[in-house]
């Protein structure tokens, strides 16, 4: 039998932001470098992030955040993943993340967190070098 | 345990992390999918299965979301896949319908799945299929698939799903495509979304006049319905129709037992009228009492004293005995 296994990510924006583009190019860029990519849209709460999480079974998780609600929002949404047994998914972050919020936020077990003008490719290098491995 | 019984044991249970992990499993393809699926088998069956295809931008992804919050507010518990396609060139694939489905994701009663077309062998239909059974082994009273309809893949729903919704939308402009990739045929159930837009009955008309031609033979008419899947009018009727077709399944299904059961009574009745009559016909002869004398003296087994009796009167009967 031929195994096709695929790294499957979720692209999430949580909370008000008013545009997606930058999520939307990470994910074309992720779909590009041959992963299947799920996208949720604009305004979700922590709630239907980790639940998409769940029943998509994806291996990693990139949040996507403009409003500068992560202090609040992050924390909420790595709870959630705990709660739920998800501790095997890999977050990543990007969006307007002040540079002093980083180590508070890298201490939730996100394990990076990309500002602007990241080119994609050291997006994709993330992602392939850290993949969670699964039992 | 081993690691494929206890999920398996998940999924009957409907806990939603063992769903999620037993479809990555079928569709990874892997040794444990067939192991896998032996053992939620046994589960499937009471699904009614929702085929729900048509082409990009006539409205799938909102009309679902409305078609599963019908289904909640009636209680019952769906499960539904997305499938969308794999790029030939990279391998990977962009999965947005749930982007039309966001507030379901914490419904309870609700488990979303996109898949990705990949490139199976044996085509897109038996990963959904299996991806069916998992959602049907887990207790959902429906399970919807959603296809795009460009390709071979709508016509290989079929394969996957009891009742096929068309969905159309006027000013796509290609009704006539939908004509020719044989969309037509596999309809159970033809939608026309966004009807508030003008052309909306010109679009039910032109379908209608080939449906007309296609129905004539068929015992299940394919009714055309007007939605407006933003606003959520039509839906309601839509689940009538879907429900109406459900029965229409089970009545055929019913009809094809009763007629095996019918078959089962006239065999038995032949066979019986057909002994009396031959052994009637056979005591004549004064050869039937000479027979059985020589059984009863051991000089020939019964067996082959019928063998006697019939042979050159009832070759057929004797030859297939």
């Amino acid at each position: 039998m031929q195994s096709t296994r695929k790294i499957r990510v979720l692209i999430a924006k949580p909370g008000l932001d008013s545009h997606d583009r930058g999520a939307k190019v990470v994910a074309r860029a992720l779909r590009d470098a041959g992963m299947e990519v799920i996208y949720t849209g604009l305004r979700q709460t922590p709630e239907q992030i980790v639940e998409t999480a769940l029943q998509e079974d994806v291996d990693v998780i990139g949040l996507s955040i403009l409003s500068g609600a992560h202090k609040a929002l992050f924390p909420r949404i790595m709870e959630l993943l705990k709660q739920k047994g998800l501790t095997d998914v890999m977050v990543f972050a990007g969006g307007i993340i002040p540079e002093e919020d980083i180590p508070e936020l890298k201490k939730l077990d996100i394990k990076e967190i990309f500002g602007p003008g990241t080119p994609t490719e050291t997006i994709i290098q993330f992602v392939l070098e850290n993949i969670p491995k699964r039992t | 345990m081993t690691k494929i019984e206890e999920i398996a044991k998940g999924v009957l249970a409907g806990d939603r992390r063992s769903i999620a992990r037993a479809i990555t499993i079928i569709e990874n393809n892997t040794a444990e999918a067939q192991k896998l699926i032996s053992l939620i088998y046994p589960h499937t069956g009471k699904a009614h299965i929702i085929g729900l295809t048509g082409p990009g931008g006539s409205g799938k992804s909102t009309l679902i979301e409305k078609i599963v919050r019908e289904y909640r507010r009636r209680g019952k518990t769906v499960g539904v896949v997305a499938v969308d396609p794999t790029s030939p060139f990279t391998g990977g694939a962009f999965l947005g319908d749930r982007i039309r489905m966001q507030e379901l994701s914490t419904d309870e009663g609700v488990f979303i799945r996109s898949m990705a077309t990949r490139n199976y062998l044996g085509g897109i239909a038996k990963a959904t299929k299996d991806a069916v059974k998992i959602l049907d082994a887990a207790g959902k009273d429906i399970v919807i698939v959603e296809t795009v309809g460009a390709g071979q893949s709508e016509v290989e729903i079929i394969k996957v799903a009891q009742t096929i919704v068309v969905i159309h939308a006027p000013g796509l402009g290609d009704e006539i495509q939908a004509i020719k990739a044989g969309l037509m045929e596999i309809a159970d159930i033809f939608v026309i979304n966004k009807a508030d837009r003008e052309n909306a009955d010109k679009a039910v008309m032109d379908i209608q006049s080939i449906l007309q031609l296609n129905n004539k033979e068929k015992t299940w008419k394919t009714p055309i319905l007007k939605t407006i899947a933003l606003t959520g009018e039509g839906v309601p009727q839509l689940i009538e129709k879907l429900e109406e077709h459900r029965q229409f399944l089970k009545k055929e299904i019913e009809h094809k037992k009763s007629l095996l059961r019918a078959e089962a009574e006239l065999i038995e009745a032949i066979k019986e009228k057909a002994a009396t009559s031959i052994i009637e016909e056979l005591r004549k002869e004064g050869k039937f009492e000479e027979l059985l004398h020589q059984i009863l003296e051991k000089e020939i087994d019964p067996a082959s004293a019928a063998e006697k009796l019939l042979r050159g009167k009832f070759k057929k009967a004797v030859s297939n005995a």
